[in-house]
């Protein structure tokens, strides 16, 4: 039976390989520069997203109509709003939604995706064609679109944003999975798994996912921020979430109108937040990339 | 012949997918919540009134009738401006084409420059600057980067107008100015993706085989790249430049919404948030045939440049 021992050596070689280019990987991404810099802020914006309200000044609520409109000053490091809400509180722990629906939406997303990819990659044919024209006719309408027609469906919560999110990224996803798994499934293992008689769901989970999780995790971080981005946007026209919720987005959305009578700093420390903030994810991005790849 | 084919192929599945969207579209119409004689008339208006005039529309027809009548009809009516759709979608979709021109202009021979110069200094800092500043503009979405161009630029120096639309009646000097801020956004967001591509198509040439060959009859670097590597690497960023206009349009619905300008991405965002069906529904669908159709005529102009696309398409 040493037919049958080979690969099950060749299994546990496999295995231990893997968790060895997982750890140079990592050691890689901290030797990089740009990884740690993203990570720091990233880090700083998660620590704010758990701590904010014990770190910020004031609370981010409560409104004081008596002292609205006030420029940054010492008593308001970011100036107040309309209502005479502190700016720099509601910065602090502006960043607490948008870190708590990108990550699930993209999470949701890349599951759906990987799912719907391995079926369309490893089946082709009928289910490939039929499942492909569908996502040319999605692939059509702009997100952001689809988005707004959606929400203004469905109703505006953060739950809502999520899954339509997740299930607009659904598609984006499987198309790289797909093609990711077209190239796995000519390859001799999965041959071999066919021969001893396998079924087509452990195929497709058991021994094709692990071999095509790098471009999965690549465009895990590449879809998180553009997630950001259309939460973000879809929360500027209204759609996301909601008052009084302290969010960059929102606090935009509100304030703009009055920037034209200079009260710029209730819109310029929210957009300058958003920017680290899609900064960070993008420098992480960038070099996992450039470490999943070598 | 062969042309012929592929053209008429491409046309063929361009329209089952564009009849695949319209589906997609009037299936969208038929979930939302809408009461269309309740939001026509009123809360006060008499049910049987109501009644009469969802008859009258034709909404208690079978669903299939309905898709009839919408298809045959369309743009139809909106129920938010009482008038037919046609006349207030038509200019609309010409304020956004100005502004996506505009945006295309500006955008297109700055990211071909930006690529190609990546590309010829590759693995430089000036090839890393470039692209970690797009990828990083990328992900910035434009309503962040236009309130900072509004903060800087129009509130604070003063130079440019807050809005977009130029007073009525103004020359096209006028009308740029005020398009400048809106554009710049929408250019920033697609920068790195086209400067990517052009970098790619350009390292792809600059290592081909007839590129060496080129180098090794002697040919000056200049020519060699000019004659050989950018007729070749430009080709593919002008598929790509095609894919964008989805992302672009996305971008108008956001920036026409930030600069109060009357395109067709705010009339849709309005139409969506009012719940006025037969505006969105037309407003989608055309957004999709403008997609279509870009992307049909960048495909049939890639065929056209490069022969071997072509002859494998037909086979």
């Amino acid at each position: 039976m040493s037919i049958v021992d080979i690969p099950v050596e060749d299994a546990g070689a496999l295995q231990a390989g893997r968790s060895e280019i997982r750890s140079e990987v990592f050691r890689q991404l901290l030797r990089s520069p740009t990884f740690v810099i993203g990570a720091i802020i990233l880090i700083f914006w998660i620590i704010c997203a758990i701590f904010g309200t014990s770190i910020a000044p004031h609370s981010p609520y409560a409104q004081n109509l008596e002292g609205i409109n006030q420029a940054p000053s010492s008593a308001h490091w970011f100036g107040t709003d309309q209502l005479g809400r502190d700016m720099f509180s509601r910065v602090i722990v502006g960043s607490r939604d948008i870190l708590i629906i990108a990550p699930l939406a993209t999470l949701m997303g890349t599951v759906l995706g990987t799912i719907v990819g391995l079926v369309m990659g490893y089946f082709r044919g009928v289910v490939d064609d039929v499942l492909g024209r569908f996502v040319e006719a999605f692939l059509a309408l702009p997100v952001v679109v689809t988005g707004i027609i959606a929400l203004s469906t469905l109703g505006r919560s953060n739950l809502v944003i999520i899954v339509v999110i997740g299930l607009l990224f659904t598609p984006l996803i499987a198309r790289t999975v797909r093609a990711a798994v077209l190239l796995e499934r000519e390859l001799d293992y999965v041959a071999a798994a066919r021969l001893r008689g396998e079924r087509a769901p452990y195929i497709m989970f058991v021994e094709i996912l692990p071999n095509v999780f790098a471009p999965i995790m690549v465009e895990f971080t590449v879809r998180l921020a553009y997630a950001i981005f259309a939460v973000l946007t879809l929360t500027f026209l209204g759609l996301g979430v909601q008052p009084p919720s302290p969010d960059w987005a929102l606090d935009i959305s509100a304030n703009y109108g009055v920037v034209p009578a200079g009260y710029w700093w209730e819109v310029l420390f929210d957009a300058l937040a958003i920017a680290t903030l899609v900064v960070s994810i993008t420098l992480i991005s960038d070099s996992v990339q450039g470490a999943l790849e070598e | 012949m062969n042309m012929v084919r592929f053209i008429l192929k491409r046309l063929g599945l361009a329209l089952i997918t564009l009849w695949i969207l319209s589906v997609i579209v009037f299936l969208l119409g038929q979930v939302l919540p809408s009461d269309p004689g309740r939001s026509i008339l009123g809360p006060l208006a008499a049910p049987s009134a109501v009644h009469a005039l969802d008859h009258q529309l034709g909404v208690d027809k079978p669903i299939l009738t309905q898709y009839w009548n919408w298809i045959s009809n369309f743009p139809g009516t909106s129920y938010q401006y009482q008038a037919p759709i046609g006349p207030i979608l038509g200019p609309a979709l010409l304020r956004s084409l100005k502004l996506a021109i505009f945006a295309l202009i500006i955008l297109v021979p700055l990211g071909i420059v930006g690529g190609v110069v990546s590309a010829l200094n590759a693995g430089k800092p000036i090839d890393r600057t470039i692209s970690v500043v797009g990828q990083t503009m990328l992900t910035v979405p434009e309503f962040v980067s236009g309130i900072v161009l509004i903060v800087v630029f129009a509130v604070a120096l003063g130079w440019l107008p807050v809005t977009a639309t130029a007073p009525p009646g103004s020359g096209f000097f006028t009308q740029i100015k005020y398009l400048i801020l809106p554009v710049i956004p929408l250019v920033m967001v697609l920068f790195g993706y086209i400067a990517r591509m052009a970098r790619v198509g350009t390292i792809e040439a600059l290592q081909s085989d007839y590129a060496r060959t080129a180098t090794l009859k002697g040919l000056p670097r200049g020519v060699m790249i000019r004659r050989h590597v950018l007729r070749n690497s430009l080709l593919p960023t002008i598929t790509v430049i095609a894919t964008q206009t989805g992302y672009l349009i996305g971008g108008l619905v956001v920036v026409e919404t930030l600069f109060r300008y009357q395109g067709v991405g705010l009339l849709t965002y309005n139409a969506a948030t009012q719940h006025d069906i037969p505006m969105l529904e037309a407003c989608v669908l055309t957004i999709g045939v403008v997609y279509m159709v870009v992307t049909l005529l960048a495909d049939i102009l890639f065929s056209l440049l490069n022969p071997r696309i072509r002859l494998r398409a037909a086979e």
